[in-house]
């Protein structure tokens, strides 16, 4: 093989461990996705971006929320769920790119303009949780915090 | 030898940019200032927190590098490939890198430019932002160019031998350079600036965002490229020995023509757009890019260590004692090591970047400035300031003076980038954002923001960001004086890079044309990015005007 002439075996055997290296950490990590659910936002294009942000309770201890961003708020907030409540995030943004990110969750998401984002959270724990807007989005960006209240 | 008129040109494009850099630098303190909520204000001194922080990143990410990767590019092409270097051409990329840096420098210092270098469309710049950058990026294309009639000459004139390793790490560079800066360059001409200027009414911002950070990633390795030639082909000499595998080398950089690019999807593991199949794909192809990373690290070390024994080196590890870690007549070396070292901390937080189901943990947190401080703040600055030192002595045929200073700046820069990065990654797993102005909510104790948890981290990142800025201080009293030294004719006409020799000089083989290369990179970049396009377009999202 061409790619062989003249190589010094000691480096093959390096590349050969580089590669097995990286396989092992992508077997743990499709291990993480598909066993353990530990995943990343998908494409959500089936969803109209709505104007009015909105709390809705689908069943006994399951919620929709339609978060609505905008320069620097997050509506509706407070948001306010009973412990142990499934929710449905449904993200868009009125103006710019800003980010959403729930402190204590794994809800970490972009939230643009037109379109829209979506990740689930169960609250398992009573008390408030900060939703931080980690996307500059301009001069009063660091005061874009908004509020979730798990109720015991 | 360098030609004179060339050298002016080298000599601009170093200390320009440098000069602004000392700009970046400031502010960069003053960051860690305001996050640590030590500055409370939302400005200091007239500047505004969030146009220093634009100032930051356009200055220290964009114009410093790319000015540093061309005049190192013209160094090498005119030492390598027998005065290589098209003066014309050189000429116009002058001209075009300087005049939209001032250009984009004047809405930035007026603070009508906030936008980060990210430009964050649908954020809305002054269009003589968008100009500027243009024609910085033209002016780099232009440079690139006025080096390819004389590769072509070499090549025709030297058939029997290989390209030198040095100028095919410059060639890489520019290559990856030049197909990933042609999305954003789409991006900036045909969305940006017409809607900047109001001519249309809004931009598709997800079809921005993927034509961003389609750049966003191949640009760390025109970043990193130029450290590694230093690190291929000075450091080794540095050390007294030689370079191990001269067909590794090689390997390594054709590989990154091939792998930098089909991955930056692995930067929007969180948007809306793009199904999570492609951004899975994304994120296997970014642990293959680590495969040449690994292999450098590998192929250096034995360097290093070759170079060590043949000094009297012994020993499992005590060879390390016989590196010129200290030597003032060898000061460029540890600018080049210490880069190595920030770098293992830098690529090993890399991978844990691209490994997917992390993203939700640390995307937008402060865990990733903290992380990208250990890349284009470790090797990447450590080797520009080294560089552009010796360079600027070099072509001027100056010495450099207090060389004991200029050995302590590496070692001062690495301890302040360590504590700066280990407060922000503490605070970032913590949940702290980036990019923030900390200091108005979080971090200002009478605000219902207010986070006590996170002020230990950013009063360690504070400490580390004044150590980082102290270090640079220290390097500018050190090039100031060289440059003040008196100059020598003849040391200017006999300068040259250091050049090492290769152990292991094998026939190059399938790593002697840049052609196939070129091509399996192009092919993958189809392959990896025609699909979310299409999936970005067929989601038909309305313009967003701002």
């Amino acid at each position: 093989m061409a790619i062989a002439r003249g190589i010094p075996n000691v480096e093959k055997r390096v590349v050969v461990a580089a590669l097995l290296f990286c396989a092992a950490m992508l077997a743990l990590i499709a291990y993480a996705a598909v066993r353990l659910g530990i995943t990343v936002p998908g494409c959500v294009t089936n969803v109209k971006p709505f104007a009015n942000g909105e709390l809705i309770q689908v069943a006994p201890g399951r919620y929709e929320a339609h978060v609505v961003s905008k320069m620097f708020s997050f509506k509706p907030s407070p948001l306010k769920v009973p412990k142990g409540s499934v929710v449905d995030f449904y993200l868009t943004s009125q103006d710019i790119v800003h980010g959403f990110y729930i402190d204590g969750t794994d809800v970490n998401l972009m939230a643009i303009p037109n379109a829209v984002s979506y990740a689930q959270a169960q609250f398992k724990k009573a008390g408030k949780y900060q939703v931080i807007c980690h996307e500059y989005c301009g001069l009063g960006h660091q005061d874009m915090v908004g509020v979730i209240e798990v109720t015991p | 030898m360098i030609r004179r008129n060339l050298r002016a040109i080298i000599v601009i494009e170093l200390l320009l940019p440098l000069l602004l850099t000392l700009f970046g630098v400031y502010h960069g303190v003053l960051q860690v200032l305001y996050r640590a909520g030590i500055i409370q204000d939302v400005s200091f001194l007239g500047i505004g927190y969030y146009q220093g922080l634009t100032a930051h990143g356009v200055i220290n990410a964009i114009v410093l590098t790319t000015f540093f990767a061309v005049a190192f590019g013209h160094a090498v092409i005119s030492q390598y490939l027998d005065h290589g270097v098209s003066m014309a051409g050189a000429w116009v990329g002058f001209v075009l890198m300087v005049g939209g840096t001032l250009v984009a420098a004047y809405p930035i210092f007026t603070g009508q430019a906030n936008v980060l270098y990210t430009f964050y469309a649908p954020m809305k710049a002054h269009p003589l932002f968008y100009f500027g950058v243009v024609f910085l990026v033209v002016g780099s294309w232009v440079s690139f160019w006025a080096w390819i009639p004389g590769y072509l000459r070499w090549r025709k004139s030297h058939p029997a031998q290989k390209t030198p390793l040095a100028a095919v790490g410059i060639f890489a560079t520019f290559i990856i350079w030049q197909i990933c800066t042609l999305p954003v360059a789409y991006e900036v001409i045909v969305q940006l600036i017409p809607w900047s200027l109001g001519w249309t009414p809004g931009v598709n911002v997800v079809l921005s965002r993927l034509l961003f950070w389609f750049f966003g990633h191949p640009l760390v390795y025109f970043w990193l490229l130029p450290a590694y030639v230093m690190y291929y082909t000075i450091m080794p000499r540095l050390a007294g020995g030689k370079l191990y595998s001269d067909f590794y080398g090689r390997f390594v950089f054709m590989s990154f023509i091939v792998l930098s690019s089909p991955l930056g999807l692995h930067h929007q593991f969180t948007e809306p757009a793009v199904s999570s199949g492609y951004k899975a794909l994304h994120a296997a192809l970014t642990f293959l890019v680590a495969v040449p990373s690994l292999v450098t690290a590998f192929t250096l070390a034995a360097s290093l260590e070759y170079g060590a024994r043949q000094n009297g080196g012994e020993g499992l590890f005590a060879w390390w004692g016989k590196l010129p870690h200290f030597d003032p007549q060898r000061w460029l070396f540890p600018y080049l090591f210490m880069g190595l070292v920030i770098f293992v901390l830098g690529g090993i937080t890399g991978i844990i970047n691209a490994s997917y189901g992390m993203a939700s943990l640390v995307h937008n947190t402060s865990w990733i400035p903290a992380h990208f401080h250990l890349t284009v703040a470790g090797p990447t600055f450590l080797a520009i300031l080294g560089m552009s030192l010796y360079l600027c002595a070099g072509v001027l045929g100056k010495k450099v003076a207090a060389p004991r200073m200029a050995v302590a700046v590496p070692y001062l820069w690495t301890i302040g980038t360590f504590t700066f990065s280990a407060g922000l990654f503490y605070g970032g797993l913590h949940g702290v954002p980036r990019r923030t102005n900390l200091g108005m909510s979080f971090l200002d104790s009478s605000s219902d923001a207010y986070r006590p948890d996170w002020v230990i981290g950013e009063h360690i990142g504070a400490v580390g960001g004044c150590l980082m800025g102290l270090a640079v201080l220290l390097f500018f009293y050190v090039l100031v004086r060289s440059l003040l030294a008196p100059a020598s004719v003849p040391a200017a006409d006999s300068f040259a890079l250091p050049d090492s020799a290769a152990v292991h000089d094998e026939d190059a083989g399938v790593v002697k044309n840049f052609r196939p290369w070129v091509v399996a990179g192009i092919i993958a970049i189809l392959i990896s990015y025609i699909p979310p396009l299409v999936q970005v377009l067929n989601a038909r999202y309305p313009l967003a005007a701002g």
